[in-house]
């Protein structure tokens, strides 16, 4: 299957963003954008800015100066997270911040939270649409569970999967919300090759079948050459290079700051 | 001129009594700021302290000894709180923590009314409890003596944590748990000696407060304005603590002799709740605490 | 051997979300039920209906109440009576103003004014979390118990602080036996823990306990913290303040602004954490042993000869009840009702060890 970039507006568009922490300069000037259906790389050395970026775009974090567009349209500067994820932005985070006491199925279904309606009322009495809005989301989440492979550990509370599980389930839960954008903060990070070659699977076929736009923070230097479209390199909170994954690999500002010589194939 | 007197009167009479909230706010944050263990029951181990001190006393004891006892009781009981409840919670969130601190509140407040009754020891220490002329105002004498106490105790304190070597663990313990480790100390003797620390402390608190008050119940109530002090303060800075105290202790007395008589008095049973939740809107990290800057 | 899934298949989502799946659970729940409804008003004495019964009743609504807040949303309160108080006031007021309105009416005013008053208190909790929370509530605590002591108008001027509450009648009904007291606080507190169960178990309840798990995580999936905060204040207060007025006018009759003080708030967050934090099971079990454990202490203590006084039984209550929190806080957190699903499972096994 032939999948096509979207031109146009990007889905996402970072222009000229700075960010500090109290006098602590996270990012600088940094412009970075996301055509509808592209996979793109981010990499980077540890605190060059890669999670701050992501916090940027979901709105955990208030840029200093810059603007962020979504779909050409400027974003208001002080956007909630919640209102983020309505807008179909959906992310994993580094460290796994799945919800514990929940069940993988429970983790996942709340990842639909936001397409369902509120009404306390009519929840209590589970009558009506209420109780259709449960059922309809419950065939969705199935699927995603399904997609994923996991349905032995449907009830299982996800505090006590293994790691590789509760990395699914977290992508599951992100996928739940059906974005256009998921951004997904290292998520072969702890893998073994085994579980990489699935995940890699998963987000394909995600940004394959589904058209779900994708930026990713990886350290795996095979997994993001082989995988993504474009490759944008961080260092010091700057954007150094930002080019086809070929290109990165032979510019030399991006060899001397991160790649080194040992890396090449 | 009179009014102002008046003013400063209260004022003043305010901010000595309110060197007591420091004092178990001081309690309070030593832990904290070892453990990262909000210490419900630190109002309940003055009153404890108090309770065992008196029941010493009455039984024959001189002071000092009574003071020693007491002190001993109150290092065996840290040791207890950490071999049977704390160790065994390591990986627990801070809520769950604090709610087993507010069970142990109730243990001690159990156990040594079980113990020691529950009528009202009268305490003296001998402190002397007149008035006092400064000038044209009125300064109550007891106040006094209890606020040098205090300035006394977070003094030591100071010496204490700056020149001798489990001071500057502890130190070393809040500063950077990692750091501590990496040098050697031992954590369990490190949070053993920070309640042994704040049982001293609520030993001193206790007995200032219960030689004002009698040693009832009811300390246990009033201590429990540590909170809001410590929440004003901040919770991890002793100066912190100390100005909290004043803080709360000079505006509960202003709020009740000026605003108490239109509402029909009471308001210090609620006013430094209300204030400390003020604090907390606009500052939630207490004005000398350290601005929490959560990582994702 | 008895208690086994084993052949029960669920062919549709629906069955699946029943709120009991499993056959033996529901035959399990109609006889708990049939017991609660008719054998216990048959055979029950007054003294168990008035002083035992009801009262487990009101305080597992409350508990219920708190555990909304406390145990699903992870928002700790302290001010559990308050509310409570706010609600048997409310109800109170309304009554004597307007002694048209129906007593439940009255009961329903009860919640939406706790709940009022929750959402006031609740507001802090959108800048300060855990520990920071509880100095709010107990700001609400002590507050609101001031006020209804000092504020006349509260009690309608009444000389002694005291509220009675006037008899409730239901279309030319009285309710004044022990029986149908028990009976009609039984109907309230079920048909709200149902309600309680089907939202923690929807999409409210998974907003809350996402709250509760990861709150950044929650609300970068879209989850708003601040009205699914101040949803769980409403609804948990709501619960609360018909607590109160069922304390009121169901079993004290007659209430003075300090049977809703700071001990009696604790009282209700140990019922939670013995019962289960996040349980509306645990509710119920947590509430009951602790009602029930003073009554059992007192007879254990007259075995031997009755040589302990009152005051002593009073003291070694809150050595029982010190020691029980912090024993279940490093043992067992979730509580009764997580042992409850352990002997279950057990039971699923049985007689196989796996």
């Amino acid at each position: 299957m032939k999948r096509e970039i979207g031109s146009g507006p990007p889905v996402t568009a970072l222009e000229n963003i700075h960010l500090s922490f109290g006098g602590l300069r996270a990012l600088q000037d940094v412009s970075v954008a996301v055509q509808p259906r592209e996979r793109l790389a981010i990499i980077g050395p540890n605190g060059a800015g890669k999670s701050s970026l992501f916090n940027i775009i979901s709105g955990i974090y208030t840029a200093s100066s810059g603007v962020v567009r979504h779909k050409g349209e400027e974003r208001p500067s002080r956007m909630k997270p919640y209102e983020v994820a309505r807008l179909g932005i959906a992310r994993t985070f580094q460290n796994i911040a799945l919800f514990p006491g929940m069940s993988a199925l429970d983790n996942i279904m709340t990842g639909r939270n936001s397409l369902m309606r509120r009404g306390i009322l009519s929840e209590a009495l589970q009558l009506g649409w209420a109780r259709r809005q449960e059922i309809e989301h419950r065939r969705r989440a199935e699927e995603i569970i399904d997609f994923l492979e996991i349905p032995s550990v449907r009830r299982t509370p996800v505090g006590e999967l293994p790691y590789g599980m509760q990395k699914r389930v977290e992508l599951g839960r992100a996928l739940a919300a059906e974005p256009e954008l998921l951004l997904l903060d290292e998520p072969m990070a702890g893998m073994n090759l085994e579980e990489k070659e699935d995940m890699c699977r998963f987000i394909l076929d995600v940004n394959e079948i589904q058209g779900t736009t994708l930026i990713l923070v990886e350290h795996d230097m095979g997994v993001v050459m082989d995988i993504s479209d474009r490759v944008a390199v961080f260092d010091y909170g700057r954007k150094i290079a930002d080019a086809a994954p070929d290109d990165v690999r032979r510019d030399q500002t991006v060899i001397d700051a991160y790649l080194g010589t040992a890396h090449e194939h | 001129m009179d009014e102002l007197y008046f003013f400063l009167e209260v004022l003043i009479g305010g901010l000595l009594s309110g060197t007591l909230y420091s004092l178990v706010a001081l309690g309070f944050v030593l832990i904290y700021k070892a453990s990262g263990i909000f210490n419900f029951a630190q109002g309940t181990m003055v009153l404890f302290a108090a309770l065992t001190f008196v029941g010493v006393l009455e039984l024959g004891a001189p002071a000092l000894l009574a003071a020693v006892v007491t002190l001993a009781v109150m290092v065996v009981l840290a040791f207890a709180v950490e071999r049977f409840i704390f160790r065994h919670m390591v990986n627990q969130p801070q809520v769950i923590l604090f709610m087993a601190t507010i069970g142990l509140a109730y243990f001690l407040e159990g156990l040594g009314q079980t113990i020691w009754g529950t009528e009202v020891h009268v305490l003296d220490l001998g402190i002397p409890d007149r008035g006092l002329w400064l000038g044209p105002i009125l300064v109550s004498q007891f106040d006094l003596v209890a606020a040098a106490v205090v300035a006394l105790l977070v003094a030591g304190l100071g010496v204490f944590f700056r020149t001798t070597t489990m001071g500057r663990a502890l130190r070393g313990v809040a500063d950077d748990h990692q750091a501590a480790l990496s040098i050697g100390i031992p954590l369990h003797h490190v949070w053993v000696a920070v309640w042994s620390v704040a049982g001293f402390v609520a030993l001193v608190a206790g007995l200032v407060w219960g030689s004002k008050l009698g040693v009832q119940f009811s300390i246990s109530l009033v201590a429990l304005k540590a909170i809001p002090v410590m929440i004003i303060g901040g919770f991890t800075s002793i100066p912190g603590a100390i100005v909290g105290g004043l803080i709360v202790g000079a505006s509960e007395k202003l709020a009740e002799v000026y605003l108490g008589p239109f509402v029909g008095g009471g308001l210090e049973n609620w006013f430094p709740y209300m204030l400390a939740m003020l604090v907390l809107m606009v500052r939630p990290e207490g004005i000398f605490g350290e601005k929490i800057i959560e990582r994702v | 051997m008895f208690y086994r899934e084993t052949g029960q298949y669920k062919t549709t989502y629906a069955a699946d979300r029943a709120i009991f799946p499993i056959r033996q659970d529901r035959i399990g729940i109609a006889i708990l039920l049939v017991v609660a409804f008719v054998v216990i008003p048959l055979f029950a004495n007054e003294y168990w209906l008035r002083s035992v019964l009801t009262p487990v009743l009101v305080f597992s609504l409350a508990a219920i109440g708190l555990n909304i807040l406390t145990g699903y949303t992870g928002q700790l309160s302290l001010g559990t009576a308050a509310f409570m108080a706010v609600g048997a006031f409310a109800a109170y007021n309304l009554e004597v103003r307007v002694p048209e309105v129906p007593f439940l009416v009255s009961f329903v005013v009860a919640g939406l004014a706790a709940a009022g008053v929750g959402i006031l208190f609740g507001l802090p909790s959108l800048r300060i979390k855990g520990f920071y929370l509880a100095v709010a509530t107990l700001a609400a605590q002590f507050f609101i118990e001031w006020l209804f002591t000092h504020v006349g108008w509260f009690t309608n001027y009444s000389t002694s602080g005291v509220i009675t509450a006037p008899p409730m009648t239901l279309l030319g009904y009285s309710f004044e036996s022990a029986e149908s007291r028990y009976l009609l606080t039984l109907c309230i507190v079920a048909g709200m823990a149902i309600m309680a169960k089907n939202m923690v178990r929807s999409e409210l309840g998974r907003a809350w306990m996402a709250v509760r798990d990861m709150d950044v995580a929650a609300e970068a999936i879209g989850i708003n913290l601040m009205a699914t905060k101040l949803t769980a204040f409403a609804v948990s207060s709501f619960y609360c303040g018909v607590a109160g007025a069922l304390w009121a006018y169901v079993y004290l009759g007659t209430v003075e602004p300090q049977a809703f003080d700071v001990l009696r708030s604790f009282e209700i967050l140990f019922m939670v954490i013995i019962g289960g934090l996040g349980s509306i099971l645990g509710s119920f079990l947590g509430a009951a042993f602790i009602v029930l454990l003073p009554i059992f202490i007192a007879n254990a203590s007259g075995l031997f000869g009755s040589a302990l006084s009152a005051e002593t039984i009073a003291h070694l209550e809150f050595v029982i009840f010190g020691g029980l929190i912090i024993l279940f806080l490093v043992v067992e957190p979730l509580g009764l009702a997580r042992l409850w699903q352990i002997v279950k499972e057990k039971l699923r096994l049985w007689p196989f060890p796996y």
